[in-house]
């Protein structure tokens, strides 16, 4: 069965972890390291770190903290924020990254997509989108886009039903400060033509409300291209995951502000999901865990 | 020492800290000299497996390889190193893989995401020393648009559209299609098996 990923966001400014996904029994958000080890031990599929550093600086020390976070994460790890050039990658993947996420710089220049696909492979680029609906686009009942989407027992979706119009949402860059006239669908389509490997999409309106991803349009760009979509924007509770899947088409989902105030935690949000029919990775307990054995370096 | 072949395009970061992790010292290796020096070989394949045979050619690693792994030496194939024992992909037509497992490997059809991104569940086809203390179903982590056909060597399987390879071994020659370094402890274990064993 091929499960659905849950992917939790780490904010990073200045080479600190400032807001991670705060579990209950979560002691110290300090240390990188510990924190990455514990995301995993809660089961989460993928870690993406963001940095929301305004400064060069505080974009020089994001490696060290790549690399901490890196040295006991055996999951893969996505990393983004003011990722520009080529060699920005090739700094994050040498510093421990297994993915990076570029936004405003791909719009601006789209070649950087495959310039960076070229040189790690597309598995290597993530290719984050922040979109927006137009100012007099009603909010569509999400359950009208559930008969497009299809998958079977497996997981695995086989086909799509063509979808009726194509949804006119914009593209923001600037951390969403800026609006484009490019159309989100056809940047996304236009991203996986030049070697995106994943499409990590935010729903600008969605963002911080709480009150759902919008999963109409996840499963409008999710359904036009072959490659991953993750969603990200709006979670509030464990029920608007199981929307963003089972209606939004959604392969993965990201999770930030959903975790900050310890009333909902990985583990419990992945048993609600297999309740709720959706394919996912359960992590038992982990008396079984592999021991590191090697030296351990001191930070 | 273990050698991790470094052919430019693979994955070695990522499995030497894995390596290192769990208490063994392992060293990129990207010339034959190196490779001939090596008690077991990690083949941390990644990208395009024509790309990957070439580079393995230009680098005078490809007939070292083929010597020890004849001779027996311990193997771990990852990604396109499981890929690589075939006797061909439809990905690259013209490179011959190494032609120790029958048939050849194909891309993904009739499934609407490609590359297979993300976690799936191993179905454990019969006992194997790779897999062992690994429970059956286990998730783990892959990433790939080919992938080669089960058969008698396959240990397990994983269904993504169809069945398919997910862990080869013969003997002293084991291979899998996810990446171990990448799959928790799932992941770690299979590794730790290969580097104890």
């Amino acid at each position: 069965m091929f499960a659905k990923r849950i992917i939790p966001c780490l904010d990073c400014k200045d080479g600190r972890v400032v807001k991670g996904v705060q579990f209950v029994d979560l002691r110290d958000a300090g240390d990188p390291g510990e924190l990455a080890a514990m995301y995993d031990r809660e089961g989460a599929d993928e870690l993406v770190m963001l940095d929301i550093s305004a400064s060069r600086e505080g974009r020089a020390t994001l490696m060290e903290t790549v690399n901490q976070v890196a040295r006991r994460l055996f999951i893969p790890l996505a990393v983004g924020g003011g990722v520009r050039t080529l060699d920005d990658a090739r700094r994050l993947l040498s510093a421990g990254a297994d993915k990076v996420a570029v936004n405003t710089a791909a719009v601006e220049r789209p070649d950087v997509i495959s310039e960076i696909a070229a040189h790690f492979g597309r598995q290597a680029v993530v290719v984050a989108i922040d979109a927006k609906r137009p100012r007099d686009l009603a909010v569509k009942e999400i359950h009208g886009v559930t008969d497009s989407v299809s998958f079977t027992s497996e997981g695995v979706w086989t086909h799509f039903k063509p979808a009726p119009t194509a949804p006119p949402w914009k593209v923001l860059t600037y951390g969403g400060t800026r609006e484009t006239d490019f159309r989100a669908l056809e940047w996304a389509a236009r991203a996986e033509s030049l070697g995106a490997g994943e499409i990590l999409l935010t729903s600008m309106d969605a963002d911080g409300t709480q009150r759902g991803f919008d999963c109409e349009l996840t499963a409008a760009i999710a359904r036009s291209v072959h490659i991953p979509v993750i969603a990200s924007g709006g979670a509030g509770s464990p029920e608007h995951f199981a929307e963003v899947f089972l209606c939004g088409a959604a392969d993965a989902a990201l999770a930030a502000s959903i975790f900050h105030f310890g009333q909902h935690t990985l583990g419990n949000l992945k048993r609600f999901l297999a309740t709720r029919g959706v394919p996912v990775r359960l992590v038992g307990n982990r008396s079984d865990a592999v021991e590191s054995r090697g030296s351990r370096v001191e930070s | 020492m273990i050698g991790l072949i470094d052919y430019g395009g693979g994955n070695v970061g990522s499995v030497l800290k894995a390596v290192e992790y769990l208490g063994h010292a392992a060293r990129p290796v990207d010339r034959p000299e190196l490779l001939t020096s090596a008690t077991k070989i990690i083949l941390p394949g990644q990208g395009h497996f024509g790309a990957m045979m070439s580079a393995l050619g230009q680098r005078g690693l490809l007939a070292p390889l083929r010597e020890m792994l004849t001779r027996g030496t311990p193997y771990l194939g990852i990604c396109l190193g499981l890929q690589a024992l075939y006797e061909a992909s439809d990905e690259a037509p013209e490179a011959p893989g190494l032609g120790l497992l029958p048939g050849r490997v194909k891309r993904f059809e009739g499934v609407f995401k490609v590359p297979h991104v993300g976690w799936n569940q191993l179905e454990v086809q019969q006992e194997s020393r790779l897999l062992q203390g690994i429970p059956h179903s286990s998730f783990v982590y892959y990433c790939h648009s080919y992938y080669g056909p089960v058969t008698e060597q396959s240990v397990a399987v994983t269904e993504y559209g169809q069945r398919y390879a997910a862990a080869v071994e013969i003997g002293p020659l084991w291979a899998v299609q996810f990446h171990p370094e990448k799959s928790s402890e799932v992941g770690l274990r299979v590794l730790k098996n290969f580097l104890d064993g």
